[in-house]
């Protein structure tokens, strides 16, 4: 059974959410920000909300945490790291993963279901997706606009490192290249915008996104 | 400290004041770039610079720039 | 006699109310406790026009765990759960500063719900604005909107639902009320009750600065610079990140049982949750305000205790378990320290240092504030303008007028900036849906809540408009197949002491009581919100109903989709008029008087409801509402992406009017829809199958009258509303 880590930092919103859909594909635990011991979990994920309020940047502080100092070293060791939203941005910040997440170009926070293309379907948390499926799960952010100078783009495109597109006429924020999911350089941290965590049940709306969780379920028992 | 976007870099913020200019009569205004002020007492510049670039500001997409109003006195 | 020898009217107090102060004392009060008096003795807070109308109200019923009194209301669910609730109003602060008045309105309701102990699952909110025409009402509206967002946002609890109106009455005036609902277990719910001599009173959250002083500043000592006063701000400023971690270590302190009692800081500050908690128990307190955290130096001894400083809650805590409390206050890097202690006897004592500056008897304060009682008169004629928008055109011409109309148009824009979902129980039911349902796994159960409340028709008649505002919400619960289980409301009246308002108060909640006591729903808590109007007139009187319901089975609520090839059907005793409709408003017709509601026929129409849609005999299932039947088929066809094709010669008999039928409003109508011979087999209230849905057009008769319109287009018109924000900034 994999034991799943979620991160909970002051001013987290979707880390019992988290929780939840991880619990559906393994156990799931709560990691204090203070604590640099992950108690030997399998995979982590980075949850959304607003890290220390957010207010200098999304991510900014959260970054400095004793936790993410671990996390730091989980994912240098090859364990499969999941940043939803705010934890995109955290994990960016932290430089674990490349570019940045800018003000959504309409400035409003947006809340809504959109349609996700799978375009690397061979990480951690992909593996169990086809390439160019697409999965309908919410996004909801007011600082998810995807940025990263040309030529890291360029090189993020060549070596399949946009792991999820939003599809044609659905960009939520004004990313660039509808990107809304990338990987790290070795493929184990990945950071998307849109919240699997809650796309695990049809009465909120979607259960695609327990996708994700399954695929790294299947990895950490392989 | 000033923090703002790099030069390049979509502000919105600055596109949406911008927009708004032509209307209240300031048609000759442009270029308008939103960022941040962040005031704070130090007893030395020095490691300024190294503040700004790991916490302040996000060097992909921001300049920082420093502004001492008042050189720091050696007994302050 | 002058102002400056009289602080006491600058406070906003009478002369006989001073009077009455001084002879309560047996002296003068100083400084600090006339601020402390002018306060607890405002409308806000003492309730001095409302108290006596608001005893009408039915507050009992065997669901219910509190009632009025408490911070929130709450009912039972479950086996071992209480859903807790209450709706606030925040109007003034939003009139100023809508961005920040609808923050820290947001953020006080939430601290009223988990001051019970009850984690907050939901925020509804009720907002009214002018006309969107005007560069006023549009700045308010995307600030309020914006500043709801922003709070519920940071903190992690989802904005599921809620309503807009514009109407012009509101204009200088906006009513922003914030609903928000809570989840407890049973035996984990904390009274506000103040016990135990010596037990020490901690306060946590953020530190106290000069925030929403305002008035009190009068009070100012003379030493202070004439300029200094403007350093009081009197817009609050609402920090989520500090309420967040407020919320949970308050949820943690409770789970480990360390506190005896719990009240959050609202309006008035200290000194109203001081003296409620020690009113409640019966005992008395001391405050050292030396020892309250402060973010401005020198504040004064009065400045603390009024100060309305935002995030901050109140403890009453056992000795012996303060180390342990400050220590998880600690861990969520949260404020605390003790500032008193419980004492025998009913003094609220001030000290400063140690020093008394204050010493004032609770009763005093909280009790014996004198009622008025009203005079009310009823106005002749409608004392609210008109104003003609839409001339007399085709059918089409009008219902697309209709459909765009700001108050009926989707509220997509407002709603995507809303977090929705955080929480993991909120059920998808598309943006039209009568009421939010929201899973309770662990109490084994779901809920339906709703928040409802039209102005413009309480206008026209106070007491129709207010059972038809219950009814509103009881059909809104039906159509997700829940059954109510208690309300709590918002009174939004203009100046209580002009007689015509007070007339609208006291018809409303004359309205209100026996809507509620037909239908068997508990009045679980409110608050009433008195004096919104300007030289311009008073706004309409809005009484806003907020309604829990509970249901069985989440998977089995209908939604309001039309699906091709479906039977469409009229159910209820809808006998729909123009009297108070949005069209009535539209053509600058609007008068007093409402067709007379036959409250028990009406609650039989959504008894059957519930009824149908629990057991899954309908496909969808809408309340008829603002625009009509025209507008309530419009929107089932745009969810459902398909064209219908009606006749409603029925209720042309019914109404004695083609226009009536197609756009007339009133209670107890709905839209079902479903399998024909399964439609025509409901018994027991008035049905009328009227068409079927089908086509890419809206297909509809009525009478003499008909309109055919491309479903695209009346999705266009209601649609409109995005546009109409965005393009005119």
């Amino acid at each position: 059974m994999t034991t799943w880590g979620v991160i909970q930092f002051p001013g987290s919103c979707d880390e019992r959410d988290a929780v939840l859909a991880c619990s559906r594909a393994g156990e799931a635990r709560l990691l204090w920000h203070a604590e640099r011991d992950l108690a030997g979990v399998d995979a982590i994920v980075v949850p959304g909300g607003f890290s220390y309020g957010d207010y200098l940047r999304a991510g900014a502080i959260a970054r400095f945490s004793e936790v993410m100092e671990a996390v730091a070293e989980f994912a240098a060791a090859g364990g499969p790291v999941l940043g939803i939203c705010n934890g995109f941005q955290v994990l960016c910040e932290a430089g674990l993963l490349p570019g940045a997440l800018l003000t959504n170009e309409r400035l409003r926070f947006v809340c809504r279901q959109v349609e996700v293309e799978v375009v690397n379907a061979e990480t951690p948390f992909t593996r169990e997706c086809e390439p160019g499926e697409r999965l309908s799960i919410p996004v909801k952010h007011q600082v998810g606009r995807y940025f990263a100078p040309p030529e890291e783009l360029e090189r993020l495109e060549r070596e399949g490192r946009v792991v999820f597109r939003y599809a044609p006429g659905q960009n939520p924020n004004g990313s660039l290249g509808d990107i809304a999911g990338v990987a790290n350089d070795a493929g184990n941290v990945v950071g998307l915008m849109p919240h699997p965590e809650h796309a695990v049940d049809p009465l909120t709306g979607s259960a695609d996104g327990l996708k994700l969780f399954a695929s790294a379920a299947k990895l950490a028992v392989a | 400290m000033l923090i703002r976007p790099k030069e390049g870099i979509l502000d919105p913020q600055g596109k949406a004041v911008e927009r708004a200019l032509p209307a209240l009569g300031f048609d000759d205004v442009s270029s308008v770039r939103i960022g941040r002020l962040v005031e704070l007492e130090a007893d030395s510049l020095e490691r300024l610079p190294e503040l700004c670039e790991k916490l302040l500001a996000n060097p992909l997409i921001e300049d920082f720039e420093i502004q001492p109003v008042q050189a720091p006195s050696p007994d302050a | 006699m002058s102002v400056a020898e009289a602080p006491h009217r600058a406070l906003g107090l009478t002369d006989p109310e001073y009077d009455w102060i001084c002879e309560l004392l047996d002296r003068e009060p100083n400084g600090v406790e006339l601020a402390m008096f002018s306060l607890m003795w405002s409308e806000h807070c003492a309730y001095k026009h409302s108290r006596k109308l608001l005893r009408l109200l039915p507050t009992e019923g065997p669901r219910v765990v509190l009632g009025p009194g408490e911070n929130a209301g709450a009912v039972s669910v479950g086996e071992d759960h209480v859903v807790a609730f209450k709706v606030e109003s925040h109007n003034h602060p939003s009139a100023v500063e809508p961005f920040q008045g609808a923050a820290t309105g947001v953020g006080g309701i939430l601290r009223d719900v988990f001051a019970l102990g009850a984690r907050p699952i939901a925020i509804l909110d009720s907002l009214r604005f002018g006309e969107l025409d005007t560069g006023r009402s549009r700045y308010l509206f995307e600030g309020v909107v914006a500043g709801v967002g922003h709070y519920g946002n940071s903190i992690g609890v989802p904005t599921v639902g809620g309503e807009v109106y514009f109407e012009g009455p509101y204009e200088h005036n906006c009513l922003v009320n914030a609903m928000c609902v809570g989840l407890a277990r049973r035996d984990r719910i904390i009274r506000s009750a103040a016990s135990g001599v010596g037990n020490a009173l901690v306060l946590m959250g953020a530190s106290t600065g000069r925030d929403g002083i305002g008035g009190a500043s009068v009070l100012a000592s003379a030493e202070l610079e004439a300029g200094e006063t403007e350093k009081r701000p009197t817009v609050q400023i609402g920090d989520p990140f500090e309420e967040e971690k407020l919320m949970e270590c308050c949820l943690e302190l409770l789970d480990r049982e360390l506190l005896v009692a719990l009240q959050d800081l609202g309006a008035a500050g200290l000194t109203s949750s001081a003296a409620e908690m020690a009113s409640k128990g019966g005992v008395g307190l001391d405050i050292d305000v030396g020892l309250v955290p402060l973010r401005e130096a020198d504040m004064e001894p009065f400045e603390v205790m009024v100060s309305e400083s935002q995030e901050r809650m109140l403890a009453v805590v056992d000795p012996a378990r303060v180390d342990e409390v400050l220590a998880v206050c600690a861990r969520w890097q949260t404020g605390a320290a003790v500032i008193g202690e419980v004492t025998e006897g009913g003094s609220l004592r001030v000290l400063a240092g140690g020093e008394e500056v204050g010493d004032l008897p609770i009763a005093a304060l909280v009790d014996d504030c004198p009622l008025y009682d009203l005079q009310p008169a009823e106005p002749e004629g409608w004392i609210y303008g008109n104003r003609r928008t839409l001339d007399d055109g085709s059918p089409e011409q009008t219902l697309l007028a209709l459909l765009a109309s700001p108050t009926i148009a989707s509220k997509r824009w407002a709603l995507e900036q809303y977090d929705s979902i955080v929480g993991s129980r909120t059920v998808d039911r598309g943006e039209s849906a009568d009421a939010a349902v929201l899973m309770l796994p662990e109490a084994d159960s779901s809920i339906a809540v709703a928040i409802d409340g039209n102005g413009r028709r309480v206008a026209c008649d106070p007491y129709v408009g207010a059972v038809e505002a219950v009814l509103e919400c009881a059909a809104n619960l039906a159509c997700a197949g829940a059954e109510p289980l208690g309300l709590t409301n918002c009174l939004n009246f203009g100046n209580p002491e002009k007689p015509h308002v007070a007339w609208q108060l006291q018809r409303s909640v004359e309205g209100l009581a026996a809507a509620c006591e037909a239908l068997s729903i508990p009045v679980v808590g409110g608050n009433v919100s008195l004096y919104n109007e300007t030289p311009a007139g008073p706004i309409y009187p809005t009484p806003v109903i907020g309604m829990v319901g509970e249901l069985a089975d989440p998977a089995a609520v209908a939604g309001i989709c039309l699906r091709d090839g479906d039977a469409i059907a009229v159910l209820g005793p809808f006998s729909p008029s123009l009297a108070g409709s949005e069209l009535a408003k539209q053509r600058g017709e609007l008068g007093p008087g409402l067709a007379a509601v036959d409250i028990a026929a009406a609650e039989a129409a959504i008894a059957t409801v519930r009824r149908l849609v629990r057991d899954g005999a309908v496909g969808a299932a809408h309340d008829i509402s603002d625009g009509g039947l025209a507008c309530a088929l419009a929107e089932m066809a745009i969810a459902g992406g398909v064209g219908a094709r009606v006749d409603l010669a029925a209720l042309v008999a019914r109404a004695q009017d083609a226009e009536a039928a197609l756009f007339g409003e009133g209670v107890a109508g709905f839209v079902v829809t479903g399998n024909r011979q399964m439609l025509e087999g409901i018994a027991g209230t008035d049905l009328v199958i009227v068409g079927e849905a089908g086509g890419g057009t809206l297909e509809l008769s009525a009478g003499d009258l008909s309109l055919s319109i491309p479903l695209a287009e009346v999705e266009d018109a209601w649609r409109s509303l995005a546009e109409r924000v965005d393009s005119a900034s």
